[in-house]
């Protein structure tokens, strides 16, 4: 009951007139940085921190988070019109996002997408006011042999979804896993795979290889075929929205599923990136249409959308309770608490009330604003379409670059955005899959990494793996997930067919 | 599939199969070094830096030269990976766009997108220079203010800003 | 006539606004943003700092150009050294370092030494304490040093070959107790791993840790520090900072600080040099810096000219021998 008084008592500092009308703003601006990749989440948030400092901390927290809620909707938009996933947890909204719009269905999955994103948060928020306690220490359970097990599971749950050549699918893999390895190995200090140059120091990021693979290689087919987008006949406006939603009731069971694995992984906190693919894999894997995935399936924008922004948002939990950050964002976000003199930890909820029911109570207004205001935009952003082709192509381009330079303030990666369009451009028509590269891109330096500080931990041993219920049920888990096909034919084999 | 269409004259798609199955051969044999260098053993709590570079570049080898053998075996040389016409429509928007990354480092984001923008519109768009110059000139003074001035993030700048004073 | 006038008056005033810029001409300053680059990541203990700077500087109108922060942590900060080492007589550019300063030329063998670059001011040292969980036995040096020397103690760090590790090395030399050093990406996430128990012991920061001392989670052993932290107040029922003893007093022979201090590029002016050690005195003298250092708790000692010149001098020679020591060097 104390939680329920305290929110009360948050709320009504968060509809103060000043800090609703920095929600409001918060939620705009949030959007436009979601927008443009090059300031997507944590950059945003990172250059309007000190910005915010003439503000009280909780006013500020609010306009923060109330950016972090519009960039989070905002990764979306360029996700599904135009195939460039700004955060790497927009990737797998894209695999059939991209389709849906490319088919006319722009407006749908446009709010497929910011309706899952704020059911997913919901959730996450009810978790964090409702449960906290009980989930708060879960974290301090996972150490380097639990963090691998469950990027397993997200490797597990995906591999062997893309149709095609087997060889190509394994040449993608290992072609993601090798950039995800350039740079600096964090458990020996050495450099890797630089060669003696510095411009590759600082490895491949993600939204670097991203941008060219999937956004500027999309530009160069859709030249190719006519230099025009497709999708562009789609019917846009408000009703689009209500025929969505009826459509998504009949997906519930993979919202709530989705919802949970989010908060699972924001929680431990593996994050939001292996949250998504994981949630898109499963819905895959146990989907009647599974393989119609990838071709533009409601399901499959609202899998990755619901669990990536659950895990996005329940992430703030383990930054709160251990000053652990979750999500870059969230790592921007606890730099801000130190600075407002606010000590994140299990202290927090304790020492500033004010502050932290002020936050929780700012995150359900702010989600339930910004999906308001998105809702409402969905026209118009499903519109950009149909400006004509030269211009938005030019465009994109000029945004995606500046995307590539901010990432690292690095002219040279926007020399490396356009290798990987063409490279992407060529893997594309040689069906090659790309998700499996991405994929192991996004997650295989932290893979590589948490295996090795196990095995140091336990001496060489792998049964450290094996070695308490926690890691063992999620490593059994993956195994599930990886020996799915074999499992479920043995299954239908059980059962024989009517026919 | 539309590989067919446009003439039937192109570049062959077994062609770049071997091509970028080729590059990646070579990628693989650079990690293998690489992973050699810096010691791809197993020690005894877990594996060395070059243990996972080495192994992944060995695979990616056997992957990519499986892919070899296909595209070679397969030999349908009719089949085009790109035909001429096609390929210069891409050139007509790739050409731009390496000429626009490369104009970034000697006179800044700003004049090099700019002129993308005029060049695309103009050139390939068949707009009239009263509708593109505009474009062009609202497109570099929002992102002038959104990045530079708002939230100061300051972006490669030539000469032209430099004399300007920035 | 009256356009004329007109005329006189502006010119005068162009005479007049001449003058102005010709007498601001003689003290130097920036006329352009100024960048400020952080050789780490977003979210860690330099970054931290360095936005608390760019805020103070917007907040007390300290400087009329603005600080802009960029990260830039490539290849444990090599990238941001290289870039600052190549720039210059550039006077708009500063740079926090830390620790990697040394370690990481040391360890990747990169082209850079500090002398590549101007020193212009120490702002102040961090401090390292040496913590268990609660629930371990282990309520001394002495008891956590027997302990190692009858099995192997799990030691998280930050990063490999960089100061968490150097210091455990350290550890292990003076006393003869075993570690296994365990890398993991940052500070934070090495306490939460110490709470867990996942590792024994760790050597983190004052501020990484604190949250959870307060919290009765862990529990502080030492600090590598040559005399006890100046910080009185209270953290815990019992304890303040100013409590726990020097690494020296429980027969721990070792000590480490980790640099806080600001660059320039070289082939500046001292002129420009003066202008910045002049602002970075007024940004130490507001209460929010002040209170950034009693939250790290931080040693204060700030240093610059040839003092500084010399503690780098020094304590660069002590990285080259600590790493020899340990086989961190590149080969």
């Amino acid at each position: 009951m104390s939680e329920l008084l305290a929110l009360f008592h948050g709320f009504s500092i968060a509809l103060e007139p000043t800090n609703l009308a920095l929600m409001v703003a918060g939620i705009v601006l949030g959007v436009l940085i979601g927008v443009l990749p090059g300031l997507g989440g944590a950059n945003g948030v990172a250059i309007l921190l000190p910005l915010t400092f003439t503000l009280e901390p909780v006013s500020a927290i609010i306009l923060l988070s109330c950016i972090y809620w519009g960039a989070l909707f905002g990764g979306a938009i360029t996700s599904i019109l135009f195939n460039i996933p700004g955060e790497p947890w927009s990737v797998a909204t894209t695999f059939d996002g991209y389709p849906m719009a490319q088919n006319g269905r722009a407006a749908e999955a446009l709010t497929a997408a910011f309706t899952s994103s704020f059911i997913g948060a919901f959730v996450a928020i009810l978790v964090i006011t409702f449960v906290s306690p009980l989930v708060a220490g879960f974290a301090l359970r996972f150490g380097p042999a639990e963090f691998f097990a469950v990027m397993f599971l997200a490797f597990a749950s995906f591999i062997g979804l893309s149709s095609g050549s087997p060889f190509k699918t394994m040449a993608s893999m290992m072609v993601g896993f090798l950039l995800a390895g350039v740079g600096l190995d964090t458990v020996t200090g050495e450099l890797r795979g630089t060669f003696g140059s510095t411009e590759l120091m600082r490895g491949f990021n993600f939204l670097v290889v991203v941008i060219g693979l999937f956004g500027i290689s999309e530009i160069l087919q859709s030249v190719e075929e006519g230099l025009t987008f497709r999708g562009r006949e789609g019917r846009i406006d408000l009703k689009a929205v209500l025929r969505t939603w009826a459509e998504m009731i009949r997906h519930k069971a993979i919202i709530v599923r989705s919802a949970l694995i989010g908060c699972w992984m924001g929680i431990t906190p593996a994050g939001a990136t292996p949250a998504s693919f994981m949630s898109y894999g499963v819905a895959r894997r146990l989907s009647r249409h599974g393989h119609e995935f990838g071709k533009g399936r409601i399901e499959g924008v609202i899998a990755p959308e619901t669990a990536a922004h659950a895990a996005g948002t329940s992430a703030l939990l383990p930054m709160l309770t251990l000053g652990i950050p979750g999500s870059p964002t969230a790592a921007v976000l606890l730099g801000g608490l130190i600075m407002w003199g606010l000590q994140p930890g299990p202290m927090l909820f304790v020492e500033q009330k004010d502050f932290v029911w002020g936050l929780i109570a700012s995150m359900y207004l702010g989600n339930v604003v910004g999906l308001l205001i998105v809702l409402v935009a969905v026209p118009w952003f499903a519109a950009i379409l149909r400006v004509p082709f030269p211009i938005i192509a030019a465009i994109i381009f000029v945004v995606c670059a500046i995307g590539a330079y901010t990432v690292n303030n690095a002219a040279f990666d926007i020399v490396l955005m356009l290798i990987f369009g063409v490279l992407g451009y060529v893997m594309k028509k040689l069906d090659y899959p790309l998700a499996p590269l991405v994929l192991a891109l996004v997650l295989g330096d932290r893979t590589e990494q948490s295996f090795r500080q196990a095995l140091l931990l336990s001496e060489g041993s792998f049964t450290i793996f094996f070695s308490n219920a926690l890691v063992a049920s999620i490593m059994l888990f993956g195994f599930v997930m990886l020996f799915w096909p074999v499992l479920s034919k043995l299954w239908a084999r059980k059962e024989p067919s009517p026919a | 599939m539309p590989q067919f269409a446009g003439g039937g004259r192109g570049i062959g798609q077994t062609t770049v199969e071997v091509v970028l199955a080729l590059l990646f051969m070579t990628v693989g044999g650079l990690a293998v070094s690489e992973g050699l260098r810096l010691g791809n053993g197993w020690g005894f709590d877990g594996p060395e830096a070059g243990y996972f570079p080495f192994w992944v570049g060995i695979l990616l080898i056997v992957a990519s030269g499986a892919t070899l053998v296909q595209a070679i075996r397969r030999h349908d040389s009719g089949r085009l990976f790109v035909s001429w016409p096609r390929l210069l429509l891409v050139s007509r928007v790739l050409g731009p766009a390496i000429v626009y990354s490369a104009g970034i480092f000697v006179v800044g984001i700003y004049a090099a997108s700019a002129a993308l923008v005029l060049w695309f519109m103009r050139g390939i768009g068949g707009f009239p220079l009263r509708q593109a110059v505009p474009v062009a000139a609202a497109l570099v003074t929002v992102t002038f203010l959104v990045f530079e001035i708002w939230f100061l993030v300051p972006l490669p700048k030539g000469p032209v800003e430099h004399a300007l004073g920035f | 006539m009256r356009v004329s006038c007109r005329r006189v008056l502006m010119g005068c005033a162009a005479v007049l606004s001449a003058c102005c810029l010709a007498a601001t001409a003689q003290a130097w300053e920036p006329s352009k943003p100024v960048q400020f680059y952080v050789p780490a990541g977003t979210g860690g203990g330099a970054d931290q700092m360095a936005r608390t700077i760019q805020a103070i500087v917007a907040k007390h109108n300290l400087m009329k150009q603005p600080i802009v922060v960029q990260n830039k942590g490539g290849g444990a900060g090599a990238e941001a050294f290289l870039e600052v080492k190549e720039k210059k007589g550039d006077a708009h550019l500063l740079l926090i370092t830390l620790s990697s300063l040394f370690t990481t030329p040391l360890a990747t063998g990169v082209p850079f030494r500090w002398s590549d670059i101007t020193p212009v001011k120490m702002l102040a040292l961090d401090e390292f304490v040496l913590w268990v969980n609660t629930e371990s036995p282990w309520k001394s040096v002495a008891e956590l040093v027997a302990a190692g020397k009858t099995q192997k103690l799990r030691m998280g760090g930050t990063g490999s070959r960089q100061e968490d590790h150097i210091i455990t090395v350290a550890i292990g030399k003076a006393t003869g107790a075993q570690f296994t050093y365990v890398p993991y990406k940052g500070g934070g996430e090495v306490a939460v791993q110490l709470v867990g128990g996942h590792i024994d012991t760790s050597v983190n920061n004052p501020i990484e840790a604190v949250s959870h001392w307060k919290a009765g989670k862990v529990r502080p052993l030492c600090v590598f520090d040559s005399k006890p932290m100046p910080y009185p107040e209270k953290i815990t029922d019992t304890m303040s900072w100013a409590d726990i003893p020097t690494c020296k007093s429980q027969g721990l022979d070792v000590e480490y600080l980790m640099l806080r201090g600001i660059f320039m590029p070289a082939g500046v002016t001292q002129e420009q040099v003066r202008y910045y050690i002049d602002l970075l005195d007024k940004v130490r003298a507001t209460p929010e810096w002040k209170e950034l250092m009693a939250q790290g708790a931080f040693n204060q000692t700030a240093l610059e000219g040839a003092e500084f010149r010399a503690w780098l001098e020094r304590e660069e020679e002590r990285h080259r021998q600590l790493m020899a020591e340990a086989g961190f060097l590149a080969k």
